[in-house]
């Protein structure tokens, strides 16, 4: 049985499983660094210690989130070479700098503002620490950038030619880095990490106004996350339409797969819900509105879109998958449009901060935008199979001369490791939110300094971990 | 597109940056790997304790130097990164869950209050699995990696041999070294005498497989051999394994007169030295020996492109490094950094 392993599914199964736990803390990172700033921000320019105090809580539970990321994204960078070393040394030349930068950007970022932001607290002026929080939130959006322009260029491929023993060669940076897609999946993936870190913190800031805890700062926690719900959760629905109409350009396929549409047709249907079927070619149990999917990504009722079977069978990617998770993805957005719009019409009746079922609902909600983006690259990575980088090399033929025990052992490893490692992780996270924020007298301007910031003497008090390095 | 090319020679420049950055890697997390080596074996809970703490403010710091390594050697060394990493697949992977176990151990342990012992336990095994992966990852390295074409050809248990366990061994006694001696110059009272007793301990094993490795390379390897035994060559080379005894008998008299900062830096040039070896040992090979790092370059454009930001961020970098260790200098005191 054990010579049958398939190492190229397995590999795919290792990468898909450590890059989706992966991606989780990123996503988080980018959005609450961004906040702490804006936190900051607000405490410094009011002097209201509310600010401080929510700034404090959840710096904590930025540094465990932090610490998860550096830890699994340090995977990462290996596994390119361990499991795809074909692709490695292929794309080599061009995803090369393009990670190298990603890495070196992190590394700044790790090594320098971090230490300040999570220790420096009574250490540095509150302008030098304000300035570090904003360091650290820009640094997250320059990984981000890297990351996404690799991505961008693996799914929307230019700028480059083919060489001696298929190695590929850049041609110029600019069309490589800001390749068709890239523009539109930096806006979207960042918007994603907003509002994902929106709906977590508010869904902490509802669970302690449902409690009648903490009702100060779950006040700035609700209604910040509330804000964001309204303002930017419809304009992500406008980012990801823009996103799908430039993938109905570049990778027509996926977005077939994602229509759940087999044949090319005018005036094409949108399947709602249903199963596409990949041996009978066809979508059953579809619960079809007639011309829409026509309409919405030609904008005209009798449009063509192009179905499943434009491509040969081995040219599709597995359309359940990325029909599902395009499903799961839109569903939430328009859950998250709908606690936008209620919140709205509560805040105008005045019952925002009191209204106990829309507290629930927003408890309920607050996983949502992890379950969106990790469904939404689910569309996106599944969407371009059978290539990994699109219409140049498949995934196939991309995989590392390893045998399949192996990888079959350390995807068990990881999926054991990753278990532990991040369930406890999940666990210190959730004592610090049912900790809640520190309230001690703040004296403006001091920065809460008590003592003298002496490095050898401090003494941490006790359920207070920030201060000391 | 930005090419460096005629200004200086950048595949030589890209080697020299990812030796230095891993040799740093190596250096840095070697004495808080050490540390984890030896936490169980304190004499008192009070004792890990300090131990801990003293190496907290540094270890993640420490740790992005591999991320750098492994991340500069695919940008700039594409060729050599897709051979080695399947050709070390196993031990490469159980090295990263070792980091992870121990890595987030840090973050655990100081919040943890009933579980501790776990993460004690977490961080101590995962330090040694990662550094005695490491070890049998350079033995296999040095014995050369079986390439066909441009992939490795050999079998996914090559690395696994009794010499890759010999540098296994080796290397956790090494890392030891560095731990115990950086825990003298650190700590203070009884934590501090028994690094002491540490030290003495497995300076001497690490002098003995010093010994062993620079006996076998070259009679593993004619080219090796050739490399430090003709003549002229053996009287340029020879000041390597002087300076090595050197730095051994320093190491020796510190350790009896009750010196506390010098044996963690005579640990560290011990360790420039075996680096050093194994480095003329091998040159130019990046694959051994199979491709030098000029064949495994990417292409000059490519690396360019990295190369000015790199020279722009790494100086960075390095100074804030400096400034961290400058900040948490001293002894460490026994309250908790968190």
């Amino acid at each position: 049985m054990i010579e049958h392993l398939d190492p190229v599914l397995l590999s795919r199964i290792q990468f898909a499983f450590t890059l989706s736990f992966h991606i989780i803390f990123p996503t988080f990172t980018i959005g609450l660094a961004s906040w702490l700033s804006v936190l900051e921000w607000r405490w410094l320019q009011t002097g209201n210690p509310v600010y401080a105090e929510t700034y404090r809580m959840w710096v904590k539970i930025f540094a465990v989130t932090f610490g998860m990321g550096v830890v699994s994204g340090v995977v990462m960078s290996f596994q390119f070479g361990t499991n795809w070393s074909v692709f490695s040394d292929r794309a080599g030349n061009i995803l090369g700098p393009l990670l190298g930068y990603e890495v070196l950007g992190a590394f700044f970022l790790e090594a320098s503002f971090l230490g300040i932001m999570l220790f420096g607290w009574n250490r540095v002026s509150p302008w030098i620490h304000f300035a570090s929080t904003v360091i650290v939130a820009l640094g997250t959006l320059i990984s981000a950038f890297w990351i996404l322009a690799a991505n961008s260029w693996m799914q929307t491929p230019q700028g480059f030619r083919i060489g001696e023993n298929g190695l590929l060669y850049p041609l110029g940076w600019m069309p490589i880095i800001f390749s068709p897609s890239f523009p539109y999946r930096f806006v979207h993936m960042v918007t994603a990490a907003y509002l994902t870190t929106a709906f977590f913190v508010g869904g902490v800031g509802a669970l302690y106004l449902r409690r009648g805890l903490h009702a100060r700062q779950a006040r700035v926690m609700f209604g910040m996350a509330m804000i964001m719900a309204i303002f930017v959760a419809p304009l992500q629905l406008w980012f990801g339409d823009e996103h799908g109409l430039n993938t109905l350009v570049h990778q027509p396929a996926k977005v077939a797969a994602i229509e759940g549409l087999w044949e090319t047709r005018r005036g094409a249907p949108l399947n709602l819900f249903g199963w596409p079927d990949q041996n009978a070619e066809k979508t059953l149990y579809a619960i079809e509105i007639p011309n829409l999917s026509s309409l919405i990504l030609t904008h005209d009722w009798h449009g063509e879109v192009k179905g499943l079977k434009a491509w040969p069978k081995d040219e599709r990617p597995p359309a359940p998958w990325v029909f599902w998770s395009f499903r799961v993805m839109v569903g939430l957005g328009m859950l998250m449009i709908f606690t936008g719009l209620s919140a709205l019409v509560l805040y105008l009746r005045k019952r925002l901060f009191d209204t106990k079922w829309f507290h629930a609902w927003c408890v309920v909600m607050a996983p949502a935008g992890f379950a969106a983006v990790l469904a939404g690259w689910f569309v996106s990575e599944i969407g371009r199979q059978p290539y990994i980088i699109y219409g140049v090399m498949r995934t196939a033929d991309a995989v590392s001369p390893v045998t399949g025990p192996p990888v079959a052992i350390s995807l068990a490893a990881f999926f054991l490791t990753y278990s532990v490692v991040f369930g406890a992780g999940s666990y210190y996270i959730a004592k610090l939110i049912r900790h809640g924020p520190d309230i001690e007298p703040e004296v403006y301007g001091s920065h809460g300094v008590k003592e003298p910031p002496l490095i050898t003497n401090i003494v941490p008090e006790e359920g207070k971990r920030d201060g000391q390095p | 597109m930005v090419n460096l090319e005629g200004l200086v020679d950048v595949p030589h420049i890209w080697f020299g940056l990812i030796a230095t950055a891993l040799f740093l890697y190596v250096l840095l997390d070697g004495f808080d790997l050490g540390v984890g080596i030896l936490f169980p074996f304190a004499p008192s809970d009070q004792c890990r304790d300090s131990m801990m703490n003293s190496v907290a403010p540094f270890w993640d710091g420490n740790e992005t130097w591999l991320v750098l390594s492994g991340g500069g050697l695919f940008a700039a060394f594409p060729l050599a990164y897709a051979i080695l990493m399947p050709a070390f697949y196993m031990p490469v992977i159980l090295m990263l869950l070792g980091l992870i176990f121990r890595g987030v151990a840090f973050e655990f342990r100081f919040k943890a209050l009933k579980s501790r012992f776990i993460w004690d336990y977490a961080f101590h095994f995962g330090s040694i699995v990662a550094a005695f992966m490491q070890g049998m990852i350079l033995g296999a390295f040095v014995q050369g990696v079986h390439v066909e074409g441009r992939s490795f050809a050999g079998h996914p248990f090559d690395w696994l041999n009794a010499y890759s366990f010999m540098t296994g061994v080796a290397l956790l006694f090494g890392y030891a070294l560095l731990g115990s001696s950086w825990l003298i110059m650190k700590t203070e009272g009884i934590t501090r005498d028994w690094a002491r007793k540490c030290s003495v301990y497995v300076m001497g094993y690490v002098a003995l497989f010093m010994v062993i490795v620079s006996i076998s390379m070259p009679m593993m390897n004619a080219g090796v051999k050739e490399l430090w035994f003709s003549v002229p060559n053996v009287f340029y080379l020879l000041p390597v394994p002087l300076v090595t005894a050197g730095l051994f008998i320093l190491l020796w008299r510190d350790l009896h007169k009750g010196a506390q900062t010098r044996p963690f830096f005579l640990s560290i040039g011990i360790f420039l030295m075996g680096y050093l070896g194994l480095g003329i040992s091998l040159w130019p090979w990046l694959v051994p020996f199979a491709f030098t790092f000029r064949q495994a370059a990417a292409v000059v454009e490519s690396q360019s492109f990295l190369l000015v930001g790199t020279v722009l961020i790494l100086p960075v970098v390095l100074a804030y490094t400096g400034f961290c260790y400058y900040l948490f200098r001293g002894k460490t005191s026994n309250e908790g950094y968190y």
